[in-house]
């Protein structure tokens, strides 16, 4: 049994970062926004939390400038596609490019140092000794805030009125603005909280689980959120659902390494990105499935002076 | 108070004038940020756009990154215009080269003058085969081509460095991740003497008006644009949503794979994992600055191979990052979706907010 | 009697122009309190967009409104709900994934409390006659259905004034009447209601007082009981048009024919076909009444190739073509005008020469895959010319022209290819009365000529006028066809509603 556990505890730690980045994206696509640049987000997120612990920052100040740098790059996305009606995918594409390059940039001078603070785990007694879900138990702060993240957003989703009106500007920006509902602004607070949630992801990466900064940090795990959020139909627990299944797949590649099995481990670092593959295959292959579930205004504009 | 007010048909004015106002304000931008770094803009753009391009190995230099960028382009522009997002030109490209490199290294001198045309070939079918993935898995699994194109180039680049690293390493080299150097049958031609511009830019060359043609005069290419601007219409008139799917997305990974060999038998001579361009990338923002037009494309990848060569030689002479040209792209693009508004949009001024009222 | 009463509701002086067209030009507008109040004019005459000015939706660019004597502006909705003003829109305002409550809570301010609204939406649609379940999620509903709930929607706000936008093209005349009898229970009760409609016969049946529109402009205002249908008309139109000339024609072979087709639904808000019999013959014009999502865009989709079925199932002539796609189809001689005109008959961005390359590319614009431009430019310069269309020649985007004319060019383009068999699916929905008068003339023309034509309208009215025989698509299933001579409003009424026999 306890061969395992380090299994299981890597793969939660994979998958923290991931909801965040998955639920703060699933947010803004249910406002029917499709925002493509979480990688670009993540990484400025990471850059700003990694460099606010290393001159001193405490860090719940690094987790503030991660939110507030994830926001600063998402208000840039919004105003691009919400005020002057860019195509959302040019756009998110752009904003990744971007945020690559700008965090490379600004973070060249941070690159092999180590983060002098980090959060600590804070292991719940009693529950946190049981096995195979033990290590449930004993995360860190931002392990449980996320697991609170879940809980809130399905709740506001589906039980405020807030929540409601944002699903129904995600199915009909136009019947919403008949209606009388602030597309635009829904949609603008729906962006902002997914950039805020993705720099929350981004500073868990630079400072509680790799603890350091260079470029592409996040190695694409942007993209693997986006793929979750198709995957979980849009619905928040399903995200966690498979950003576990995810960090599985990870950890299960770094346990046969350890394990001394004889594969490159090349070709065992591509098993999360063909496992997401196939994630995306299994779900998409049901085009009744994902209509259903897809908000039916994603990635199209919308133009209140029409 | 600025208000948008949409324009009855779009401007034919802003529509090639927006990316140039759009190269303006990235410039402009550009000398804001060397200015925040103490850098004098003026001498610092000289140094780094006009100094390189001052003798005939610049231009020799420029015209070798532009190559591969306009290919890519150009396929991906056939895509774009359909509507369908390849976002992993850059694996296709990476597949491409590996195909070529397979051939290069294991039949070496054997195969004399028909290497180079072998391994073009192979690198047309590393392209597409590795965009056919993506092809099969939206036409008939209806998987988003923006996020298995994606998955797949970190594939392609873990299969470029687990080859480089493992069975095709380089026996003499140290255990450093590269392969033998191609012999001479598996190299193109030198073009100019004295430069690295060899003959692979001509088939860059042969490919824009070919691009054009098709998108222009062929009914496949007007299928694939009615595919684009109007999906419903194009069910309506019996046109295949798979065959333009496959053609889209192979056109693409064809064009990237040949861009790979061009690479790999051109410039580096050899595979190796220090490769990684992020012309596949690039090539997006190239496409979409030349408006999806040959024409446009093929001055829009100039503009971005000096782009390169500029951060290039930032990294000698002012020990910048790299990364500070993916910056430069970055705003380039977003100042140009910001530019666009202005094709189907207007701006109106309006003395107050709203009112109704009167005496 | 004259009343010196203030109007509910006055606008003067109303203008709004958009880039192409200047919708309303200096309209004035008075509902007295408890008045059923006809907003009348044909399409493109303004009456959308000047409701859409009442309730916030629109801004206007000049004029005045008044509400109750008091000068009054109208930013969004919001406030308009917020003056006791509610309307129901002609094309649903409902989010087809919600239920029912959560759509109307969406209108409503104060927290949310589902549960207590619930019972509210019961009390209300009890009242007045609407039977309407909270809990059943929108894309479940009938079409009859969603109209009470996005009625019982704008009553649960109390209204002073009640806007209705064209509701009755939705309805079988059975559901008219009791519609009308709510409409009146909520007049007697102090209820101001504008009621907009083309239809002239259902507003001299309903209305205290006309305001007629033409061209964004007033024509008139008048008592509709004391005018005749003709004199209506010739306010609305301006002048009077002649009517269609119908031709006795022999009929031949059968042209189409769907032998017993069955489909499953395509999709979660789709529509099943059970075993639909059918056969148009050569010369003749057959049409299928019925209110739209009962199967018309399934079975349309079918019999025109976008959507496959086993080769028996469909016929043109001796041929089965089930199993081929659209453009097979077109070799054998089909040609479809579509329901929606921008984004599906014609691609909105691309010229009219290159959407004549959509379904005419066989009439000799291809050789060896490649384009043949004048060829493609001078067919579209053809369609223009032979069909009155006014564009800015073959080289306009579609989006440039007008909907009737732009209905006129697919018309055109589609007849031009001398079909043997003819789609229509609601040939001059939205269209002005002058191209409707052109468009059905050359439909009868086209029978004429021996071609075989189907029409799918919602309109009864115009399948009465133009079609030879009828039958009635209800709940996927068709009803028995029917000589038009040889039935009437009522029995097709009764039709649309399901009670025809198997």
């Amino acid at each position: 049994m306890d061969r395992f556990d380090p299994l299981i505890a890597s793969g939660i730690a994979a998958a923290i970062p991931l909801v965040y980045a998955a639920l703060g994206e699933l947010v803004a696509e249910r406002a029917g926004v499709l925002n493509l640049g979480v990688e670009g987000m993540m990484l400025v997120g990471a850059l700003a939390a990694f460099a606010t612990v290393a001159v001193g920052g405490g860090v719940t100040l690094a987790l503030g400038a991660a939110m507030l740098a994830g926001v600063a790059a998402a208000l840039a996305f919004a105003a691009l596609t919400l005020t002057l009606q860019a195509n959302q995918v040019a756009a998110g594409l752009a904003l990744t490019i971007l945020g690559t390059g700008v965090s490379a940039f600004l973070g060249r001078g941070y690159v092999g140092f180590r983060a002098p603070a980090t959060f600590e785990d804070l292991p719940i007694p009693g529950l946190s000794g049981l096995p195979l879900i033990g290590p449930l138990f004993s995360l860190n702060v931002l392990g449980y805030a996320a697991i609170a993240m879940l809980a809130l957003t399905a709740w506001f989703l589906f039980r405020t009125r807030a929540g409601l009106a944002l699903r129904a500007v995600g199915e009909s920006p136009a019947v919403a603005h008949a209606l009388g509902l602030r597309v635009t602004r829904i949609r603008y607070a729906a962006v902002l909280f997914g950039g805020a949630m993705a720099g929350v992801a981004g500073c868990y990466y630079a400072v509680a689980q790799f603890k350091m900064w260079q470029e592409g940090l996040t190695a694409g795990n942007g993209w693997i959120a986006l793929a979750l959020v198709v995957f979980a139909a849009w619905r928040p627990w399903r995200t966690a659902l498979g950003a576990l299944l995810f960090g599985g797949v990870t950890g299960f590649g770094l346990y046969l390494q350890a394990a001394g099995v004889h594969v490159s481990p090349f070709l065992l670092g591509s098993l999360p990105y063909l496992a997401t593959i196939a994630a995306l295959v299994a779900v998409s292959a049901s085009p009744q499935l994902l209509r259903r579930h897809a908000p039916a205004s994603l990635g199209k504009p919308f133009f209140e002076g029409d | 108070m600025i208000r948008l007010v949409r324009r009855a048909a779009p401007s034919r004015a802003m529509l090639w004038g927006s990316p140039l106002m759009a190269v303006g304000l990235t410039f402009a931008l550009g000398a804001a940020i060397f200015a925040a770094m103490g850098l004098p803009p003026f001498s610092a753009f000289h140094a780094l756009f006009v100094s390189p391009l001052s003798d005939l190995n610049g231009i020799a230099e420029l015209l070798l990154k532009a190559s591969p960028l306009c290919l890519i382009a150009l396929g991906l522009a056939v895509g774009f215009r359909s509507n369908v997002w390849n976002i992993g030109a850059e694996g296709q490209m990476y597949i491409g080269a590996v195909f070529a490199t397979g051939l290069a290294i294991h039949f070496q001198t054997r195969w004399g003058g028909w290497m180079l045309p072998a391994m073009v070939c192979a690198g047309i079918a590393g392209g597409l085969a590795w965009a056919a993935i993506v092809a099969a898995l939206r036409a008939h699994l209806h998987a988003s081509e923006i996020l298995v194109s994606l998955m797949l180039t970190y594939v392609a680049a873990l299969i470029v460095k687990y080859l480089v690293f493992g069975p095709w390493q380089d026996p003499a080299a140290n255990n450093f991740p590269f392969t033998v150097s191609f012999e001479d049958n598996a190299l193109f031609g030198s073009l100019v003497e004295g430069t690295r511009l060899n003959t692979s830019v001509l088939l860059t060359v042969a490919a824009i008006p070919l691009t054009w043609v098709f998108m222009k005069l062929s009914f496949t290419g007007f299928q694939l644009r009615v595919a684009g601007d109007a999906p419903a219409a194009a069910r309506y008139a019996g046109h295949s949503e798979k065959r333009a799917i496959w053609i889209a997305l192979l056109a693409s990974g064809g064009a990237a794979g040949l861009a790979g060999v061009t690479e790999v038998a051109g410039p580096i001579g050899q595979l190796n994992d220090r490769w990684t361009p992020g012309y596949g990338f690039t090539a997006i923002i190239v496409a979409a600055l030349g408006r999806l037009h040959p024409a446009g494309i093929a001055i829009a990848a100039l503009l971005m191979a000096l782009l390169y060569i500029g951060g290039e030689t930032a990294q000698v002479a002012l020990q910048l990052p790299r990364a500070i040209s993916y910056v430069f792209q970055g705003l380039l693009l977003m100042a140009l979706l910001a530019c666009e508004v202005l094709v189907r949009f207007r701006l109106q001024w309006t003395a107050s907010t709203r009112s109704s009222q009167a005496a | 009697m004259q009343t010196t009463a203030t109007p509910l509701l006055r606008l003067t002086g109303v203008v709004k122009r958009y880039p192409t067209v200047t919708a309303l030009d200096g309209v004035q507008l008075a509902v007295a309190e408890g008045e059923i109040h006809a907003v009348l004019g044909e399409n493109g005459a303004g009456k959308s967009t000047l409701m859409k000015t009442i309730y916030g939706v629109v801004q206007p660019d000049a004029g005045a409104i008044e509400w109750r004597g008091a000068p009054v502006s109208i930013p969004d909705p919001v406030a308009a709900r917020g003056l006791g003003i509610a309307m129901v829109f002609q094309h649903f305002a409902l989010f087809e994934s919600l239920t029912v409550a959560e759509n109307i809570a969406l209108g409503l301010p104060g927290r949310l409390d589902l549960a207590e609204l619930g019972a509210r939406i019961v009390e209300v649609s009890g009242r007045y006659g609407l039977p309407v379940n909270p809990w059943r999620a929108v894309h479940e509903l009938s079409v009859g259905e969603r109209q009470r709930a996005e009625i019982v929607r704008c009553l649960l706000q109390s209204p002073r004034l009640l806007i209705m936008d064209e509701p009755t093209s939705v309805l079988t005349p059975q559901a008219v009447g009791q519609l009308f009898d709510t409409l009146r229970a909520l007049a007697r009760e102090g209820t101001a209601i504008l009621y907009v409609s083309h239809k002239l016969d259902e507003i001299r049946r309903l209305c205290d007082r006309a305001t007629v529109l033409r061209g964004g402009r007033n024509a008139g205002e008048v008592d509709p009981r004391a005018e005749s249908e003709a004199d209506l008309a010739e306010l609305m139109i301006g002048r009077s048009f002649p009517k269609t000339q119908k031709r006795a024609q022999a009929r031949g072979a059968p042209g189409l024919e769907v032998a017993g087709l069955s489909l499953p639904p395509n999709g979660p808000f789709g529509v099943a076909l059970h075993s639909v019999v059918l056969r148009v013959h050569s010369g003749e014009i057959l049409g299928i009444a019925g209110i739209s999502g009962n199967g018309q865009a399934e079975f349309l989709s079918a019999v025109s190739g976008e959507r496959r079925v086993s080769p028996n199932e469909i016929y043109l002539g001796e041929t089965p073509v089930g199993h081929l796609d659209a453009g097979a189809r077109r070799s054998l001689g089909l040609a479809y005008v579509p329901e929606e005109r921008l984004g599906r008959g014609a691609a909105p961005d691309m010229s009219l020469a290159e959407n004549a390359l959509l379904t005419a590319s066989r009439k000799g614009m291809v050789r060896a895959g490649l384009i043949d431009w004048p060829a493609a430019e001078a067919y579209a310069a053809r369609c223009i010319r032979e069909f009155d269309v006014r564009a800015g020649g073959p080289r306009a985007a579609a989006r440039s022209l007008s909907g009737g004319n732009l209905q006129k060019f697919i018309v055109g383009r589609e007849i031009t290819q001398q079909p043997r068999v003819m789609l229509l699916a609601q040939p001059t929905w939205g269209v002005d009365v002058a191209a409707t008068a052109l468009i059905r003339q050359r439909i009868l023309d086209l029978a004429a000529a021996g071609v075989a034509v189907l029409v799918v309208s919602e309109d009864l009215g115009e399948i009465l006028e133009v079609c030879d025989r009828v039958a009635v698509m209800a709940g996927g299933r068709l009803s028995p066809v029917r000589e038009v001579g040889e039935t009437h409003a009522a029995e097709i009424g009764a039709w649309m509603a399901g009670g025809f026999p198997q």
